[in-house]
């Protein structure tokens, strides 16, 4: 047993109100500059629709993430055969357009222009050229068009899903979004980190925070690739790649990530979970159905007397181990089994889980009337509004059990707070559902309170970073600021 | 004089400013290394140029190199005829295939605007000096044949001699034009090699190779760190 600890991340998609506070917050501090105007470490992006950048989740195109391969994984489209025969040329890179051309308006036109007879206007600008451009695209292009035939119908994970599931999908009365924010998953088996030639990329021993040393990258770019979740983004004006690094300087002083400090709609939740290192390989490459189950079991009960004593064995601070314990992410994902990895079938074995949205209203079309009765509400999960054959796309692999016993779950904490502030219910059918769910009243009362009415402690669990023990964390934040965020003190001039 | 200028002179001058300055800018500039791929910019025509230019200046370097190191064996090999056209031939083509990648290059660099944008002048640079060897190559390959052999006979003590810090120049001065330009401008290269974007091929990713696929760092070391009586050195990681 090999004992390390890693941030973890829930995000709760049923709260998610689409409203990019958190990618503005991210763009602000860090990827405001020359090179990563285009690039959003964290994105939000509506689901169904073909995401950013365009079919990311299709790596057919990319050839990204892990293939199964006998008892072992092995890179799909890189890796050191792969990787240093194309090293010449990359050919599944995504370039440019398939995120989008970055621009800004001409504003300055608006008051220099000399006096004419037509209004001057404000001409879109090229941020890579400098010249007008006609805009095709730009950040969240396809922001809630959950319906339309560009951008939804070309969603990959529709793939799974019969002809007549994707119709329903795009019947008026039936037709829905849900909003999947998106952020690097600082996997444990993380593609970017074994693609690297450089060996510019680690994952950090002492959180599991996966990060890219700008010193190092060559801008041999597999990184890009790698990616299945396409967050690795190569900045064309310093030719280096750079990611999400879940605001290490924050983490280091207790501070949640920007992203989620500023979440509007508080869906985020951010702690400690202990697992085993020496388990990563023969997770990552078991069968398919056994994804998801087996990532869980790779998480430990930070309260398990043998876990404790094996982390401190490990190096890991009794702080670590109390934040652990107190985590909030592994009450989701171990405790409780309310969310889901995003595409555990890439084999990276994310960190970023996500509870599925349940959505508010399930509502069926019934002759021609809309019926919204919720007698039977139970009942209506396999009717989910968001087919489960989707969302198991997303989230299990395709298993469609997996959500359906999370939503079950969820379902059970309504039914009991529904009968705990009204009253209404038919106690018989609360009863089955806390037993076919195994849940009790009070562990349903814990649900509810950690994701309606959690505290912001009780939201980000940050364990100290034990500054006085690492050279690296003895850097102050500040003086690097404007610097292109990497901690070292140089202008992030492009090399010759 | 000249010939002493630029067949002794340059060559030292040159060597000592890579030597140094690759050192230097590796050492303290490891932000500016970098191949500085413009594919995310432009993807389809940099496969082609990328290419054909890059494989066939691997062939021809290695080429060269073996030609240098190994003169005697090389000669041998070229001892039987048909050998020698085999090899003549085959240099050739790489030798075209190079000179058709950086043509490729050079026009996708010149209509791109994207790509335009983010060359440098030193890129110019490096372009110019590229044609200028290349094409002196293909030259000296198509007027002054079986240069496998000669280069083994005449240049190889030449550079030979001047690693030896011994230089001797009465062969290298008898030699053709396109010959002296080749080897002028090889010296040339190298010299600016620290200053141009030449540097990406002294940090080709030979260690990915052997090294584990995975890479965690500690900042300390995670078995003794909690150990009271143990004083345990941090690590810094060179980023910071
Ligand atoms: C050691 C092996 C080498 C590797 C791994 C390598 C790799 C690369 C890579 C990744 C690029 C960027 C391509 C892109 O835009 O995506 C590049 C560009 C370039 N390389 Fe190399 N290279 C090597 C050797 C060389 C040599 C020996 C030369 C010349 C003497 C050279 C000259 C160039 C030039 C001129 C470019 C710019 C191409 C352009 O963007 O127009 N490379 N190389
Ligand atoms: S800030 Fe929160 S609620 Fe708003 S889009 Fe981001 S994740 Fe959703």
């Amino acid at each position: 047993m090999d004992i390390r600890s890693q941030m973890t991340m829930v995000f709760h998609m049923d709260k998610c109100i689409g409203c990019h506070t958190c990618s503005i917050a991210c763009k602000n501090i860090w990827t405001d500059r020359k090179g990563a105007e285009y690039m959003w470490w964290n994105n939000v992006e509506t689901k169904p629709g073909t995401g950013y950048p365009t079919k990311w989740e299709d790596q057919e195109i990319y050839q990204g993430g892990w293939e199964k391969n006998g008892e072992t994984v092995s890179l799909k489209g890189a890796g050191k055969m792969k990787g240093l025969k194309n090293i010449f040329h990359n050919p599944n890179m995504p370039i440019i357009d398939d995120y989008y051309e970055p621009w800004t308006y001409e504003y300055e036109h608006l008051f220099e222009a000399p006096e004419g007879d037509d209004q001057p206007t404000a001409r879109a600008k090229s941020l890579i050229t400098g010249e007008n451009i006609d805009i095709k695209s730009g950040p969240n292009w396809d922001d809630d068009l959950g319906g339309t035939p560009d951008y939804a119908r070309k969603d990959p994970n529709f793939e799974n899903l019969s002809p007549q599931e994707q119709e329903a999908m795009f019947q008026l009365e039936q037709m829905t979004l849900a909003y999947l924010p998106r952020i690097c998953n600082h996997c444990l088996n993380p593609a970017c980190v074994a693609s690297c030639p450089s060996g510019a990329i680690y994952k950090r021993g002492e959180d599991g925070v996966v990060l890219i040393n700008q010193e190092k990258c060559r801008a041999w770019r597999m990184c890009v690739t790698a990616c299945p979740y396409k967050k690795s983004y190569y900045n064309w004006h310093t030719g280096k790649s750079e990611k999400c690094i879940l605001c290490y300087p924050r983490l280091e002083s207790g501070q949640a990530p920007a992203c989620m400090h500023s979440c509007v709609g508080r869906i985020r939740y951010l702690g400690v979970m202990l697992y085993d290192a020496d388990r990563i390989e023969a997770v990552a490459s078991c069968d398919e159905s056994e994804l998801v189950d087996r990532q869980m079991e790779i998480y430990l009960d930070p309260n398990d007397p043998a876990v404790i004593k094996a982390a401190r064995k490990n190096g890991i601070a009794d702080s670590t181990i109390d934040a652990a314990q107190k985590s909030p992410t592994y009450k989701f994902v171990k405790e409780w089994g309310v969310a889901l990895p995003l595409h555990p079938e890439y084999r990276t074995i994310p960190n970023l889980f996500y509870v599925p949205p349940l959505l508010p209203a399930m509502a069926t079309v019934e002759n021609g009337t809309y019926n919204t009765t919720t007698d039977s509400l139970w009942g209506k999960i396999d009717a989910s509004r968001m087919p489960i054959q989707y969302l198991a796309s997303l989230f299990s692999a395709g298993n469609g059990e997996k959500i359906k016993e999370v939503f079950r779950k969820l379902m059970t904490v309504r039914l009991h707070r529904r009968d705990k502030t009204v009253g209404d219910l038919d106690i018989k059918e609360l009863n089955q559902a806390l037993a076919d769910t195994a849940m009790t009243r009070e562990e349903a009362d814990d649900i509810f309170r950690l994701t309606s009415l959690p505290l912001f402690d009780q939201r980000f669990v940050i364990p100290a970073a034990h500054r006085e023990e690492a050279m690296e964390m003895l850097e102050s934040t500040a003086d690097v600021k404007g610097n292109t965020g990497f901690g070292f003190k140089e202008m992030p001039a492009r090399g010759l | 004089m000249s010939d002493y200028f630029l067949f002794v002179g340059l060559p030292y001058a040159a060597l000592a400013i890579m030597l140094i300055g690759t050192i230097l800018r590796y050492m303290n500039k490891g932000f500016t290394v970098s191949s500085l791929s413009t594919q995310f910019l432009e993807g389809k025509k940099l496969f082609w140029g990328s290419q054909s230019f890059h494989w066939g200046m691997m062939f021809l370097f290695f080429g060269h190199l073996i030609a240098f190191l190994f003169p005697k064996s090389v000669i041998a090999f070229n001892g039987d005829p048909v050998r020698l056209i085999i090899l003549e031939s085959t240099a050739f083509m790489f030798g075209l295939l190079s000179l058709f990648g950086i043509i490729l290059l050079v026009i996708r660099r010149k209509n791109n605007k994207r790509v335009q944008i983010v060359t440098s002048k030193m890129d110019k640079v490096v372009f110019i000096t590229l044609l200028v060897q290349i094409i002196s190559g293909v030259w000296i390959a198509y007027f002054h044949r079986y240069g496998s052999t000669w280069f083994a006979t005449s240049l190889t003590p030449y550079l030979w001699s001047i690693f030896a810090f011994n230089p001797d120049i009465s062969v290298i001065s008898t030699m053709p034009l396109a010959v002296k330009i080749h080897v002028i401008s090889a010296f040339a290269i190298i010299g600016i090699i620290p200053f141009s974007r030449y540097m990406h091929f002294l940090v080709y990713p030979i260690a990915y190779i052997w090294r584990p696929y995975q890479k965690v760092i500690w900042n300390w070391d995670k078995n003794t760190i909690r150990i009271p009586d143990k004083w345990v050195k941090g690590v810094r990681s060179k980023n910071n």
